[in-house]
């Protein structure tokens, strides 16, 4: 009787099973969300974060390292403060505070450790460290934050801050979380990766009630941290400081190179900014107040500034000249025929030499001239454009037009004008010749540079024909490793034997040329080339750049002072400063020395030469 | 008396339930700080400790039901019913109260609920009223006392406010189904609970209008295939009334009839985002404890939620979170079908009786079972209203594992007998 109907019950209960089944593949199988939601129950991950790594100069005196400071957690069900009142004067607190914090610990978990007081000092901490044996239920948390030895050191450092929005978004590893710290210019930046670290990550199991309940996996996800790499720089601490203390009241740069090895000795941006404001807990106040300063003294000009070179060029053109067989030491140009004009000085017998110590402009307007038009062919358009691009493939060898690879972030490339550049502007092809873009000549016109490159022109010359690329960091870590591009010698193209004429030309310029007196050093051989920067906002710029000894030069330098006019009086005092202090470790001019300590050239400067870029600059036909 | 074979299949099956459910069992009260050996003392303090226990004197109480002749159950079916609908009354004034349920006797150390053999009781009185071959379920009057027989007992548990429980006397539907009923009383049920189902997740007067063009697209086309239209618009028209009351009653039901924390179960259960910190904490956490196991599941002891207590009775009602958690889709799947093979083999057995006390004995088992097995899975997966309902064989429990052995063994017994048996 009614047997048919087993089917029917039994056929029910496979359709109820078949639905959990359905329900539970959905659940276990394609829903993954149950799984973080799982892991965000049941596994807490506790970060350690490594000390950051420190930084070094060149005779290994420590300029930057970690001050430790002590975050106060409490964990509310544990906390037992028998002695309020001794509690609150150890910590330097009030009750009222102790109370609003200890109950706005409990509103946000009575088992999860609460931040109760943040920014301790070491000595905070040694001090409550015995004590703390009255107070269950709190522990301090390590923390750290940047602190320098020096003040003059602080825009090619970098500083270091909290990750912005757009950086954390942008991560191609997803190392960073928010709130991390993270080096955010200049070296900080650059060696970002090697002087973090890498962050340990814990992984603790946790229960219903957040209590610690041992390893998760046996701790085979764990990773443990990896201190921070110290970086080993170039940077002469000393003389920073002095070349900074020379840049005070002044806008620009001053750039010193070893020339032998590239390796940077100084590199200071005027004005600078006190680097200790913008670590710890008032980033953001003095952040926008710098930010918004007109002078721009977050900017690292050195690498990233634009200038025209002006004069200091002309070591360019006269070594190019040569190498293209074009000009030789010989080489003789009159003041005739030129649309620019000169300094007074003896032409009898303008030759090279002549030239470079007295900065002719008429000489290497004729020289450049003939470097455009000698060897070609065609009609005047078409000879000018073989001509610029035989005399640009050789001059972007000196770095010109190009990154040099300076293990700086904001290095800018600057600009070489060459054919398409220029067939860009007039539009199309042979609608440009000499005569429109004669400035170049003379380190005007359409050149761009940065104080960076001029250093490294004066390294090259030093060097008689090749450079080591610029860098700040000798070493990383206590191995010491460097990329060996920052090895490698470069050769600019130019034979050695052309350097001769320019370098005496260079030492006569210093002795009895367009060089004051304050720019002569009495007891050191340097050779030097000023040079005068035009621009649109108001005074010259004054340009020197030189290295010395002549012989065998242990150092390469390059001053830029905005709108301090010609380059023989302020750049040129200041560079001979530098290297006297560098090479004889003291100053003897003393009173040169208090002069342009205290000079200023701020009433000239109508806003900081940051913004002057290579569109404003082109166009400009002469 | 000769003495029968015990089916080895239902049999096997049995053990393999018990054995895994008090492996389950103790991988949910697993301390991974502190493992407690089994000949540890502190051990027996511990749930799977205490299922030891429980299954130990499981076993006796099946040597003792395979001992009785078998055909005591039949003969004294009257009795057991009286004595337990007699502790049923008693509860309530002799009872103690254990985790806020007050359906509990405590005779010495050990605590009984009533309510769980009141399950096999009321299965074999209704299986020995059906033995007598007069009674037909297709007439009223024999459906009257059958239901008589299922609803007092029921009555009883609801009144000690173990709404759960009660509701397992719904099973015995398939029972009495199996022995005649007309299918339209479950169909009625099933329609009745899908119509409020739905009723509960979508608005009432969305229904009214998906009805209404039912309604009228039926009756329109109706007069082409049939002659009697009046009577068939009559039973149309009735049919939806019946429908609409329904729906419209269900916020009624809802707001009126049930009480609070049945309110909130229903509403957690329709809305999974329903306070899931507060009153959805248990089924929110369930499903991540099951949907956390993947396909092959963490392993043995390696479940998180398992471990560290974050669903809420879980060696208990929420036992098969364990499963899911720690065995995956895969674990499930085996102890699923495992359930539906168990359930078919012992329908197999039922309908393989002579007599009739035993088959419909048979299909009370069936009944009870799947109950338990659609209801607690449902629960912990969100499908079904938390109810205290715990998983025949793998929840811990004393009450529901003796109450379940003692039920599958009285089944076991009149099998192995079935050929002494007569047939009436």
């Amino acid at each position: 009787m009614f047997s048919g109907r087993n089917r029917i019950i039994f056929f029910f209960f496979l359709c109820i099973a078949l639905a959990f089944l359905g329900k539970l593949l959905f659940l276990q199988v394609f829903d993954d969300s149950y799984m973080k939601a799982a892991d965000n129950n049941a596994i807490r991950k506790i970060i350690q974060i490594p000390f950051r790594g420190e930084i070094y100069d060149r005779k290994h005196k420590l300029v930057v390292y970690n001050t430790p400071i002590y975050d106060l957690y409490v964990t509310p069900k544990k906390a037992f403060v028998r002695d309020t009142l001794k509690f609150c004067s150890l910590f330097g607190i009030d009750k009222t505070y102790f109370l609003k914090q200890m109950k706005r610990a409990k509103a946000y978990s009575k088992l999860k450790p609460f931040l109760f007081l943040r920014n301790l000092s070491k000595e905070d901490f040694a001090r409550a460290q015995d004590a703390m044996i009255d107070f269950e239920g709190f522990s301090f948390v390590t923390n750290s934050y940047r602190t320098y030895q020096s003040k003059a050191f602080s825009n090619a450092l970098g500083y270091v801050a909290e990750i912005s929005p757009n950086r954390l978004l942008e991560q191609k590893d997803d190392y960073y979380r928010q709130g991390d710290l993270v080096g955010v210019s200049g070296l900080e930046s650059f060696y970002e990766e090697a002087l973090r670290g890498q962050r340990g990550i814990k992984y603790r199991m946790v229960n219903s009630n957040g209590v610690e309940k041992g390893v998760f996996k046996n701790g085979e996800l764990d990773v443990n941290p990896i201190a921070g790499q110290n970086l080993y720089t170039t940077i002469d601490i000393k003389l920073q400081e002095y070349a900074d203390s020379l840049m005070q009241h002044k806008v620009g740069s001053v750039v010193a190179i070893e020339p032998s090895t590239g390796e940077v000795l100084a590199m200071v941006s005027a004005p600078s900014y006190d680097p200790s404001l913008l670590a710890g807990r008032n980033f953001s106040k003095y952040y926008g107040k710098l930010a918004m300063d007109p002078m721009k003294p977050l900017i690292n000009r050195p690498p990233s500034a634009y200038y025209r070179p002006g004069s200091t060029f002309k070591l360019v053109q006269a070594l190019v000249g040569q190498q293209l067989g074009i000009i030789n030491a010989g080489s003789v140009f009159t003041h005739a025929g030129a649309p620019v004009k000169c300094h007074s000085h003896n032409t009898s017998h303008n030759d090279l030499h002549n030239a470079i110590q007295w900065s002719c402009n008429p000489y290497f307007y004729h020289a450049f001239r003939k470097i455009l038009y000698d060897g070609t062919s065609g009609n005047t358009f078409e000879r000018s454009a073989q001509g610029l691009k035989r005399w640009e493939e050789l001059a972007a060898n000196f770095g010109f037009g190009r990154k040099l690879g300076v293990d700086l972030g904001n290095e800018k490339k600057g600009n070489l004008p060459n054919v398409d550049y220029y067939n860009r502007i007039y539009k199309g092809e042979n609608t440009w010749k000499f005569s429109n873009i004669y400035s170049l000549s003379i380190g005007e016109g359409e050149l761009v540079v940065s104080p960076l490159k001029m250093a490294n022109l004066a390294a090259i010359i030093a060097n008689r024909g090749w450079y080591i690329p610029p860098h700040l960091v000798k070493g990383v870590g206590e191995k010491h490793t460097i990329d060996p591009y920052y090895k490698t010698s470069i050769p600019v193209g130019v034979d050695s034997k052309y350097f001769g004429v320019v370098i005496a030309g260079m030492r006569d310029a210093v002795l009895h040329g367009t060089v004051g007196s304050e720019g002569r050093i009495p007891d050191i051989v340097m050779c030097g080339k000023t040079g005068t920067s035009q621009n649109q906002k108001g005074k010259d710029h004054s340009i020197f750049i030189a290295f010395a000894p002549m012989d065998n030069p242990k150092i390469a330098i390059a001053v830029f002072v905005e709108n301090a006019g010609f380059g023989g009086f302020a750049a040129a005092p200041i560079a001979s400063l530098v290297v006297e202090k560098y090479l004889k470790g003291k100053v003897d001019r003393k009173a040169i020395e208090t002069k342009f300590l205290n000079m200023s050239y701020m009433s000239n400067v109508i806003s900081a030469n940051y913004k002057v870029k290579k569109d404003t600059a082109k166009n400009e036909k002469r | 008396m000769k003495n029968g074979k015990l089916d080895w299949l239902a049999v096997s099956l049995y053990f393999l339930f018990v054995v895994m459910g008090w492996m389950n069992i103790y991988s949910a009260v697993y301390n991974p700080e502190a493992p407690l050996w089994i000949f540890d003392p502190l051990f027996y303090e511990t749930n799977a400790g205490k299922q030891l226990i429980w299954l130990g004197t499981s076993m006796v109480l099946i040597i003792f039901i395979l001992a009785i002749d078998f055909r005591f159950f039949e003969s004294f079916a009257p009795l057991i019913y009286g004595a337990f609908i007699l502790l049923l009354i008693a509860v309530p004034f002799l009872g103690v109260t254990i985790n806020g349920s007050h359906s509990w006797f405590k005779i010495g150390g050990i605590t009984i609920q009533p309510a769980e053999f009141a399950k096999t009781a009321t299965a074999l009185l209704l299986a020995k009223y059906l033995n007598d071959p007069q009674v037909n379920l297709t007439k009223f009057k024999f459906q009257y006392t059958s239901a008589g027989i299922i609803a007092l007992p029921m009555l009883l548990i609801i009144a000690s406010n173990e709404t759960g429980s009660a509701l397992v006397f719904a099973s015995f539907l398939i029972l009495l189904y199996r022995e005649g009923l007309p299918g339209r009383y479950p169909g009625l049920l099933l329609s009745v609970i899908t119509i409020l189902v739905l009723a509960l997740m979508v608005k009432p007067l969305n229904i009214f209008i998906v009805l209404l063009v039912v309604a009228i697209i039926i009756a329109l086309s109706l007069p082409i295939y049939l002659q009697r239209m009046y009577q068939t618009y009559l039973k149309l028209a009735m049919g939806i009334a019946c429908i609409m009351a329904i729906t419209s009653t269900v916020d009624f039901l809802v707001n009126n009839v049930l009480k609070e924390h049945q309110r909130n179960r229903i509403k957690v259960l329709l809305d999974p985002e329903f306070d899931p910190r507060g009153l959805g904490y248990q089924l929110t956490q369930s499903k991540i404890a099951i949907g956390s196991g993947g396909f092959f599941g963490k392993g043995y002891l390696q479940g998180t939620q398992t471990k560290f207590d974050f669903v809420p009775e879980q060696s208990t009602d929420f036992i098969f979170c364990t499963i899911g958690e720690e065995q995956g889709f895969f674990g499930v799947l085996v102890v699923i079908g495992l359930f539906v093979l168990f359930l078919w083999r012992l329908m197999y057995l039922a309908d393989q009786q002579r007599s009739r006390f035993a088959r419909a004995y048979g299909y009370g088992v069936v009944g009870i079972i799947f109950f338990h097995f659609l209801v607690n899975i449902g629960m912990t997966i969100g499908l079904m209203p938390i109810m205290g309902i715990p998983l025949p064989f793998f929840s811990y429990g004393g009450s529901s594992l003796w109450s379940f052995t003692i039920l599958l063994f009285i089944f076991l017994k009149l099998d192995a007998h079935r050929s002494d048996m007569l047939s009436r």
